[in-house]
C-alpha cells in the first residue's frame, strides 16, 4: 500500500508520519508538496500536524484552498482512506470533508501531552483492530481542539456512529469529549492526537500503530486478490 | 474603489472563551458592569470596482474564506473612496 504525506507551508508533523509509515509499519510513504495536481498512484492520503500557513485567519482555512486540496477532496470521493492529524483534522474541517469546526481550547492555553483515548467504534477501517472500548494513549499537542457542532449535526453523528474516538478525561473543552470522527461513508477521519507520535513504546507508546494497521489490513482485504 | 470593514464574531450560541477571560479580568479590575466580552476579527479589504455587485463580492469572500460559517458570523460596512 502506498501513502501520501500531505507537506502544507507549516506543516511539522510530516516527518513524523513518515517515519510510522516506512520504519513502523512498514508501508510505501512519500512526501507530496501542497501544489501537487494529481494524487494518482497513492492509495492512502494522510494530512500531518502543524500549522499550515502559520494558521493565519483560522486553522487549515488557507491550506483547505490549495491545489492538492482538490485532489484529496477527488480521493476521499473515490473511497480512498483520508486521515488527518491535529491541523489535518482542521484542514478537512474547513474543506468540509467533516462536519463541525474547532474553537480555542476551554483553557486557552496549548496543550500539549499524552492523554488517554476510549475507541468509540472500532467499525472503521481505521479503527478495526483496536477492541471496542479499548482504551489508549496518544499525545495531544494543539491550540484549538475545542470541537463544536450544532446540536443537529452532533445527533447524526451520533445516530451513524460517526465518533471514533473520545477523551476520557476532556483536556480541551471539546463538544461530548469528541477527539475523533468519521465521515458518513467511513473513509475520512479527523482526529486531533497524534497517532504517528505513538508508534514506539521507546517513546512511550505504541498505541497509534493500530490506526496505520487497520487502514492496511482494510485495504488489504478489499485489493489483494485472494486466491 | 471601495474599502471594506469586515467584522467577524464568534455566533452568539458559541461559547467565546478568549471574550469570557476578558470578561472575568475585566470583572477582576473591578468593573463589575461588563457582563459579555466577545472578541472577534477585524479586516480592511480594499475591492476594486466591477461589473458585479459589491455586496454579492463581499457575501461571497466572507462565507468562502473570511468566517467559517459553523462557528462565525460576519458583517460589514462598505465606504466608497476614490481611486489612487
Amino acid at each position: 500500500m502506498k501513502f501520501a504525506v500531505i507537506v502544507f507551508p507549516g506543516s511539522n508533523c510530516d516527518i513524523d508520519m513518515y517515519h510510522a509509515i516506512k520504519d513502523e509499519l512498514g508501508e510505501e510513504v512519500e512526501y507530496v508538496w501542497h501544489d501537487t495536481d494529481s494524487l494518482e498512484g497513492y492509495d492512502g492520503i494522510l494530512l500531518p500536524g502543524g500549522f499550515s500557513y502559520g494558521d493565519y485567519l483560522r486553522s487549515g482555512a488557507i491550506a483547505r484552498f490549495s491545489k492538492v486540496m482538490k485532489e484529496v477532496i477527488k480521493a476521499a470521493e473515490a473511497g480512498k482512506p483520508v486521515l488527518g492529524v491535529c491541523n489535518g483534522f482542521q484542514i478537512l474541517l474547513e474543506a468540509g470533508l467533516l462536519p463541525g469546526a474547532m474553537r480555542r481550547n476551554e483553557s486557552l492555553s496549548f496543550i500539549c501531552k499524552p492523554v488517554h483515548l476510549k475507541v468509540a467504534n472500532n467499525q472503521t477501517m481505521f479503527s478495526a483492530e483496536y477492541q471496542e472500548g479499548q482504551s489508549i494513549s496518544i499525545p495531544v499537542a494543539h491550540g484549538e481542539g475545542n470541537y463544536y457542532c450544532d446540536a443537529e449535526t452532533l445527533a447524526s453523528l451520533k445516530a451513524n456512529n460517526q465518533i471514533v474516538f473520545t477523551y476520557e478525561q476532556n483536556p480541551n473543552g471539546s463538544l461530548e469529549d469528541i477527539a475523533g470522527i468519521i465521515n458518513e461513508k467511513g473513509n475520512v477521519l479527523g482526529m486531533m492526537p497524534h497517532p504517528e507520535r505513538a508508534v514506539d513504546t521507546l517513546l512511550g507508546s505504541a498505541d497509534g500503530l493500530q490506526i496505520f494497521q487497520s487502514i492496511v489490513k482494510t485495504w488489504r482485504e478489499a485489493h489483494v486478490v485472494k486466491a | 474603489m471601495y474599502k471594506v470593514k469586515v467584522y467577524v464574531t464568534l455566533r452568539e450560541s458559541v461559547l467565546d472563551p478568549q471574550g469570557k477571560a476578558v470578561t472575568n479580568s475585566l470583572n477582576a479590575l473591578n468593573y463589575k458592569e461588563v457582563t459579555d466580552v466577545r472578541i472577534g476579527k477585524y479586516m480592511e479589504l480594499k475591492i476594486e470596482k466591477s461589473e458585479r455587485d459589491i455586496d454579492e463580492v463581499i457575501n461571497e469572500i466572507c462565507s468562502k474564506l473570511l468566517a467559517n460559517p459553523v462557528i462565525e458570523d460576519y458583517r460589514y460596512e462598505v465606504e466608497e473612496s476614490v481611486a489612487q
